[in-house]
């Protein structure tokens, strides 16, 4: 690190004014370092995207990303439902590379020397960093479940996930479109943690509220491996209850165990077997692939720890996590508003400590999830959090935070909003 | 000359908390939690939320105050307004009143 890179980082970080540079987009990089990332979701993304702004171009970042355009979990659901398309929830990464300078490389990272700290890709590519930061979400445990162990990409196919958005969600909704009036729909929840707490309850009002229009004798069946509803409870059965009363059925302790992918029957720990029409399966998941090749996997053999001033792994060697794959704190939500705010923490941190500064000893973090009961009608969860300096987590502030008191239109206007607003925060 | 030395006195009365704080980039990095909503440095996409860059610090303060202590009914702000300090709130407004509007 040379005087002059540290000069000019500290300088960059005190212009906070100075946002948006029309000149350093295109220049591709500079000298105060180098920052690959591994992931273009809402955490990798942001984090590029504010690490080129927040140092006036200076930093070198690489994003790798294989898919051709963002597409958001958040909204997806009510692709599934009919309301919106896979068009409405797809954003290109233009923007970053165009107006931000990142590097966008459409590649697979499959390797990570954090030693001599190389990132190599599935193309052939050598990528140095000085910081390397991972945001590859979630990948699934298909071993958890005994028919998808042997051929997970054959079973995805019977029994979609849909929860890594893309076509997943479009085949969900074309099974949907398929199913006779008086089917059966039945959606398996893994135990918590799992990636966004409400949106498998958000999914389940989406396909009552495309039965309740289309195909009315149809059910849904909520087969949960949780004891209870984890988010927005309340909320969500009043909407059971009443906006879709006769269609939906929530039955807790439903741990799946195993699928007849022929007959489309679900197997549970300690209930009995559900047939289907069509099953959608949410597997238990963890931290993305690249985290375990970087050796930052620390917490029950599935979630990266990190320290929350800096999203660094314990490990530390400049590796930072974001995003749904890292061990969450206290009441902190695997979500896209959290990994967004996340990456910001981060990009901070880490401009701080390319120029040989400690990060900031006080970060704080909003979280909001909106949820679509109907195609119009919202409720959210909100919260704010802050770093424990004793504890060394994030905690919720104390009184802030909350509920909808009821499902409304006007926060269907501010949910379609937030959307907007943060897919251009992420890559606008 | 005596009217420049008043003038840097002045100047240094008025210094914004931020020259108080080790970090300089604390208020940039702490409005950036506002920025899901109404986008990146207040620069808001649509109509149905408000703007925050340029807007002047007092009505900023003013507002979420308002979201804060009750005064102003509202959906998400009164729950955030309540996880931020009097002098966060302040140092939020005073970064986001500096910002351009476009």
């Amino acid at each position: 690190m040379t005087m002059q890179r540290r000069d000019f980082l500290l300088a960059a970080g005190a212009a906070a004014g100075a946002a948006v540079l029309p000149g350093c987009a295109t220049t591709g990089g500079g000298s105060a370092g180098k920052v690959v990332v591994v992931g273009g979701g809402y955490a990798g993304a942001t984090c590029a995207k504010y690490l080129r702004m927040w140092s006036n171009g200076a930093v070198e970042v690489t994003l790798v990303e294989p898919r051709e355009a963002f597409v958001s979990c958040p909204i997806s659901n009510l692709v599934i439902g009919g309301s919106k398309t896979i068009a409405d929830v797809t954003v290109p990464y233009d923007n970053l590379s165009r107006r931000w300078g990142v590097n966008v490389v459409r590649d697979t990272a499959t390797g990570v020397d954090v030693d001599k700290r190389v990132v190599t890709t599935a193309g052939g590519r050598n990528l140095p960093y000085d910081r390397l930061v991972l945001a590859p979400g979630i990948e699934f445990m298909w071993d958890s479940i005994k028919s998808y162990a042997t051929a997970p990409e054959r079973a995805i196919e019977i029994a979609p996930h849909a929860w890594q958005a893309g076509p997943q969600t479009v085949l969900l909704r074309r099974q949907l479109e398929a199913m006779p009036d008086g089917g059966v729909y039945a959606l398996s929840i893994p135990v918590a943690p799992y990636r966004c707490p409400p949106g498998p309850y958000e999914r389940a009002c989406q396909v009552a509220w495309y039965f309740k229009r289309a195909k009315p004798k149809s059910k849904v069946l909520v087969l949960d491996g949780n004891p209870d509803v984890t988010s927005k409870a309340g909320l969500f059965k009043k909407a059971w209850n009443e906006e879709y009363k006769g269609i939906v059925e929530y039955r807790p302790n439903h741990v799946l165990t195993d699928v007849d992918l022929a007959t489309k029957t679900a197997k549970f720990e300690t209930a009995d077997d559900v047939k289907a029409d069509v099953l959608n399966v949410i597997p238990p998941h963890r931290a993305g692939g690249i985290a375990r090749t970087a050796g930052v996997i620390t917490a029950n053999n599935r979630w990266c720890e990190v320290d929350f001033l800096s999203y660094e792994s314990i490990r530390g060697k400049g590796v930072h996590v974001l995003g749904d794959s890292i061990q969450i704190a206290p009441g902190m939500p695997k979500s896209g508003h959290m990994a967004n705010n996340q990456a910001k923490v981060a990009a901070a941190a880490i401009l701080r400590q390319l120029g040989g500064q400690p990060p900031s000893a006080t970060p704080m973090l909003t979280n909001t999830c909106y949820s679509f009961i109907t195609d119009k009608d919202v409720v959210h969860v909100a919260s704010v959090h802050q770093y424990d300096r004793e504890k060394k987590t994030m905690l919720a502030v104390p009184g802030s935070g909350g509920l909808s008191p009821a499902m409304n239109e006007l926060e269907g206007r501010f949910a379609m909003s937030w959307a907007q607003n943060i897919w251009a925060d992420t890559l606008g | 000359m005596r009217k420049l030395i008043t003038t840097i006195a002045l100047a240094a009365a008025a210094a914004p908390a931020l020259a108080q704080t080790p970090d300089p980039t604390l208020a940039r990095n702490m409005a950036a939690t506002c920025a899901n909503c109404h986008g990146t440095n207040g620069v808001t996409k649509g109509s149905d939320v408000e703007p925050l860059a340029g807007k002047p610090k007092d009505e900023l303060i003013r507002k979420v105050q308002e979201f804060k202590q009750g005064k102003k009914p509202g959906t998400i702000m009164p729950q955030l307004a309540k996880g931020f300090t009097d002098e966060q709130i302040e140092l939020m407004a005073g970064w986001f009143a500096a910002q351009p509007a476009k």
